[in-house]
């Protein structure tokens, strides 16, 4: 086993979800290995339906799998009980979805600070936090607006912030641009750029070509199972000038 | 670099090389890097001998006092040269040959030059990225390297539509 496997913030080994049976028997992820390095941006890319959704639900614990391990800072969580996953999905895990799952009837700070309180910090603690959050994420000036008074890139930058709220080991995100407007993909790019300069382990799971290529590391997923990856560090530097026109 | 483009700079007004250099330098950002000082008084020298730059000097001691000014062939050429439509086109049918030829002959799997392609196209993507991202806002150079980013992309579909044509072709032979 190498060393990487073991300081790996996430883990997983031959992972499988099957829906159905018999005939019917679908392998939505099918034998998938992973290793999250500590403050490692990993992309999974791949058409819909490839699995990569479900994949990111079942190493978040949202969703159990049909077999083998998902391990979380050199601890088994699927097959934990359901109050110690609820718990470690509150604490542990940050989540950013396509549709951002804001409270809408909730302010920007109100929701982000919610995520803190039901993580158990005091109304104090949480609001400080969640005042910091903001100011991070460049919204301290929309705190008290609702979600429906803000852009769909200033939501999805308030569900950033509430992701970080209780400094999750990693932060998953489910096509985070999916919903956004090219402008406000591009806000969202340079907030992913900045956790990741924090030493914020992220997995992102998109077929946005944007968002993929900040990841230091890009799986393609075909049929639930991986078929090809990437190293995107150590770049081409240089050779931007002939994609502009500007060497022959 | 292109003659008229070295024309158009100057444009403006009559320049000193390091002038025009610097203007280059400010409308490309991180891709001006890659440009030869060299390269730049080569082709105001080749303007020169064709009569399209008229070059006066000042002090005379030092190539950079040259200052160069468009004669009017140079000013004529330069307008054309703005009303010309001319656009890059990549060389997209280089690549499908290549995709036909390897699965006819069985010289590679179509999928995996798809997926070297990709990996390449991916890196220059960050790299593109990485480098608009570093630009102050409104930058004339970021505007440079957002063209660069969308064309990466375009190439990425299609590249993504590629891997769907392929796909069954692989399993049902």
């Amino acid at each position: 086993m190498s060393n990487a496997a073991d300081t790996s913030v996430l883990r997983a080994r031959g992972l499988r979800k099957d829906y159905g049976r018999g005939e019917g028997l679908v392998r939505a992820v099918d034998g998938v290995d992973l290793d999250v390095g500590p403050g490692e941006t990993v992309a999974v890319m791949g058409p819909s339906g490839c699995g990569k959704s479900t994949l990111l639900h079942l190493l978040g614990g949202l969703d159990r799998p049909s077999g083998g391990e998902v391990v979380l800072n050199g601890r088994r969580i699927d097959d934990i009980g359901e109050k110690a996953l609820a718990r470690m999905r509150r604490t542990a895990v940050g989540f950013v979805f396509q549709a951002f799952h804001l409270m809408e009837e909730l302010t920007a700070l109100e929701n982000v600070e919610l995520s803190a309180l039901l993580a158990g910090r005091s109304p104090r603690a949480a609001r400080r936090r969640a005042e910091e959050l903001l100011d991070q994420v460049g919204l301290a000036g929309r705190a008290r607006f609702l979600p429906s008074a803000l852009s769909g890139g200033q939501r999805q930058r308030v569900a950033v912030a509430r992701a970080l709220s209780n400094e999750p080991l990693v932060v998953l995100a489910d096509e985070p641009t999916g919903n956004l407007d090219s402008a406000a993909t591009l806000d969202v790019l340079h907030l992913f750029e900045s956790l990741h300069e924090s030493g914020q382990t992220l997995v992102i799971v998109t077929h946005d070509t944007r968002i993929a290529a900040t990841a230091d590391r890009l799986i393609s997923m075909r049929d639930g199972a991986f078929v090809d990856e990437t190293r995107l560090t150590g770049g081409t530097t240089g050779r931007l000038g002939a994609l502009a026109g500007l060497e022959d | 670099m292109q003659q008229e483009v070295v024309l158009a700079m100057l444009a403006k007004e009559p320049s000193h090389g390091y002038q025009l250099r610097a203007r280059l330098r400010d409308a490309l950002g991180p891709l001006g890097d890659a440009m030869n000082a060299g390269q730049v008084y080569v082709t105001l020298a080749r303007l020169e001998r064709a009569g399209l730059l008229a070059v006066s000097e000042e002090g005379a001691d030092r190539s950079d006092r040259k200052v160069y000014a468009l004669t009017p062939k140079g000013q004529q050429r330069v307008a054309e040269w703005i009303a010309e439509v001319a656009w890059p086109r990549p060389d997209l049918a280089e690549f499908h040959l290549k995709l036909i030829a390897a699965a006819a002959a069985g010289l590679a799997d179509p999928l995996t030059i798809v997926d070297t392609q990709r990996r390449e196209l991916l890196r220059r993507l960050r790299d593109a990225q990485r480098a608009a991202m570093a630009e102050p806002d409104r930058s004339d150079a970021a505007l440079l390297l957002e063209g660069i980013v969308l064309r990466l992309q375009a190439d990425l579909r299609w590249l993504e539509a590629c891997e769907k044509n392929w796909t069954p072709r692989r399993s049902g032979s």
